[in-house]
């Protein structure tokens, strides 16, 4: 198990440097020099000599080679530069934002899983019966649905419902509350966006669970252990639904990237300022240094998560590790 | 898992006194039909959607751009099927046209990014070694980007419009399509054709495209048409969040942007229409991807 966590540890590191290559080589295609649009914003006249100025501090006229390793240095340094739009500092930009966009992912996480994996499990154990016809269509559904059209209706739904009960509508507050400071106004903000956004987790993991426990069922063990008279229960829950989680769990890993896409769009459709809202303005805003430190972000916390999987994986499986 | 077609001229010159079995077209799509009803029913959704697309001008009974204030808001009726939106733009109108901009999207970044996906994937099986090594450090580092972030990336760096669309999601779609294909094509190296196909003197070019990319097709297409829902699901969220389409160009994405759901209590179907049309194209399309699968290799199904 050491050595295959070490083994995993060594691919993740050529896949951060590439991935730093790739931003820092697009960040250098966008059109412009960025000192002339960090000095002239709004068509000034711009000063040579301040612009000389401004490259030189900023490194511009070195090789690109050096300047490709100043950039990795100052992020393996934790430094990630100040936001050309807002002025401040790029991490505390980010620590600002990230508590709601990480208690949103990890709710819809939890709330996929859960909802996924027994209703998965069930539709498969009562295949082409109508539980599983409509588990199906559920399934397929999530996977068609656009997350943020997801997010405007339940909207919409919550403004109707509160309106009508009411004569007043209701919108879900926007700024965040940590959980501890008081529960309801937080779980009233992140709770539908977290639904929004896990559905299509939870769609794709109920597909995912069914076929991989049909598939389980099938085997001789499966039919062994009937024949020797075991319990139903234990021959699901001990036998076939062990086997069954394995290829769930990368899935997990795999689909992660979507939530982080999800959540993107979903803070945008609830007006919430997470992580993702913030990419967007930056991209809207032409920040380069807060995109790309937002994308390395998203990058390492996708390669550790799927890191993570592996490792579980292997846990879960030891012909993996020994292989 | 990997599909082995027999080249179909070289088996008939072998075997020349079996009758060859008629399959037109027609009998293969009634089949189809007949074994698939799921299936079936997503291809009419697509089908559907395809004639709003190309016959746009004649179905849409208003110019999508077309401002009527004396009718802003306005619900569903005869005269506006789907009613109107905040600016009294006909919404069935609407739809009908980004119909089209839907689907060229979709289309052309699935088939654009499937297809280089596709050579360079059966290239690098093809070649092995060193070339081989690089390209899948390259898939890593491409698959570390979720996919709509590499497109927003790509669209900060190159702009919003159409076109830079098309680009920002053909990208992310390369390297997932390359990674399937390559496991795929790696089976097909090992068949001796491909050797004898060298000995005969054949350029690797040739080996490439002419004898290995058409034995890897069947899971080459069935991923394409879950890339091609992919592909329309993250055009309309570019548009959406305004970093897609632009105005005035149609798009489904668009018409959700602006608060649809401010009107939510005075006009719900401004939020409702387009997003069914999105829910409904993808769905169709994975329908018809899934029976697709099931018709070409049963042993894939339900995975």
């Amino acid at each position: 198990m050491y050595r295959y966590i070490v083994k995993r540890l060594l691919l993740a590191v050529p896949t951060l440097v590439g991935a730093a290559a790739l931003v820092f080589v697009l960040m250098r295609l966008i059109p412009g020099d960025i000192c002339v649009i960090r000095l002239g914003s709004g068509g000034a006249h711009v000063d040579p000599a301040s612009v000389e100025a401004c490259r030189q501090e900023l490194g511009l006229n070195d090789p690109m080679i050096v300047q490709f390793l100043d950039f990795l240095w100052s992020y393996i340094t934790l430094d990630f530069g100040t936001s050309m739009w807002s002025g401040h500092p790029v991490t505390h930009e980010i620590a600002a934002r990230l508590p709601v966009s990480l208690q949103i992912a990890l709710m819809a996480t939890v709330i996929a899983v859960l909802i996924a994996i027994p209703l998965g499990t069930i539709s498969a154990l009562k295949e082409n019966t109508w539980l599983d016809h409509i588990v199906r269509m559920v399934a397929i559904a999530g996977i068609a649905t656009p997350s943020f059209w997801l997010g405007i209706m339940s909207l919409v739904l919550v403004l109707d419902i509160t309106y009508l009960a009411t004569g007043k509508a209701w919108m879900p507050p926007i700024d965040y509350v940590p959980f501890w400071q008081d529960p309801i106004r937080n779980l009233s903000i992140v709770l539908l966006p977290a639904i929004t956004v896990g559905y299509r987790y939870s769609a794709v993991t109920m597909r995912m669970t069914r076929s991989a426990m049909l598939e389980v069922l099938r085997e001789d063990y499966i039919r062994t252990a009937r024949s020797k008279g075991l319990l139903e229960q234990i021959i699901v829950n001990r036998h076939a639904l062990k086997n069954a989680l394995l290829p769930v769990v990368t899935l997990i890993g795999i689909e992660f990237a979507f939530l982080i896409g999800g959540l993107v769009v979903t803070e945008q459709v609830f007006n919430l300022n997470g992580i993702g809202r913030l990419f967007v303005q930056a991209v809207q805003n032409q920040d380069n240094v807060l995109t790309q430190a937002l994308v390395m972000l998203v990058v390492v916390i996708f390669v550790v998560t799927n890191l993570v999987v592996d490792l579980l994986y292997a846990w879960l499986d030891p012909r993996i590790r020994f292989s | 898992m990997t599909i082995v077609a027999p080249n179909r001229a070289a088996v008939a010159g072998l075997v020349e006194e079996l009758p060859e079995r008629k399959r037109s077209l027609a009998g293969v799509a009634l089949n189809f039909c007949r074994r698939q009803p799921l299936g079936t029913f997503g291809l009419a959704i697509v089908v559907i959607m395809f004639a709003a697309g190309i016959s746009a001008e004649w179905i849409a009974p208003y110019d999508p751009e077309e401002n009527d204030f004396s009718a802003m808001m306005e619900a569903p009726s005869w005269a506006h099927v789907l009613g109107t939106d905040q600016l009294g733009r006909d919404i069935f109108s609407r739809l009908v046209y980004g119909a089209r901009t839907a689907l060229i999207v979709g289309f052309s970044a699935a088939f654009m990014g499937g297809a280089i996906g596709l050579v360079l994937g059966v290239s690098s099986a093809y070649f092995g070694g060193w070339f081989d090594l690089l390209f899948q450090r390259v898939l890593d580092v491409l698959m570390a980007f979720p996919l709509i972030i590499l497109a927003l990336a790509v669209v900060a760096v190159f702009g919003t419009g159409v076109f830079n669309v098309i680009l920002a999601i053909t990208i992310p779609l390369i390297p997932r399509c390359g990674r399937v294909v390559r496991a795929s094509a790696l089976a097909v190296r090992e068949i001796p054709y491909v050797d004898a196909a060298r000995a005969l003197g054949f350029g690797h070019a040739r080996i490439v495209l002419r004898h290995m990319v058409p034995n890897v097709v069947a899971p080459f297409l069935i991923m394409l048409s879950a890339f091609v829902g992919q592909a329309i699901l993250a055009e309309a969220s570019l548009s959406y969040l305004g970093l897609g389409v632009q105005e005035p160009v149609p798009a489904w994405g668009l018409m959700l942007q602006g608060g649809a759901e401010e009107y939510a209590t005075t006009a719900p179907w401004i939020a409702v229409f387009p997003g069914l049309a999105i829910m409904l194209t993808v769905l169709g399309i994975s329908l018809f991807g899934d029976s697709l699968r099931d018709a070409i290799d049963p042993k894939l199904r339900d995975r």
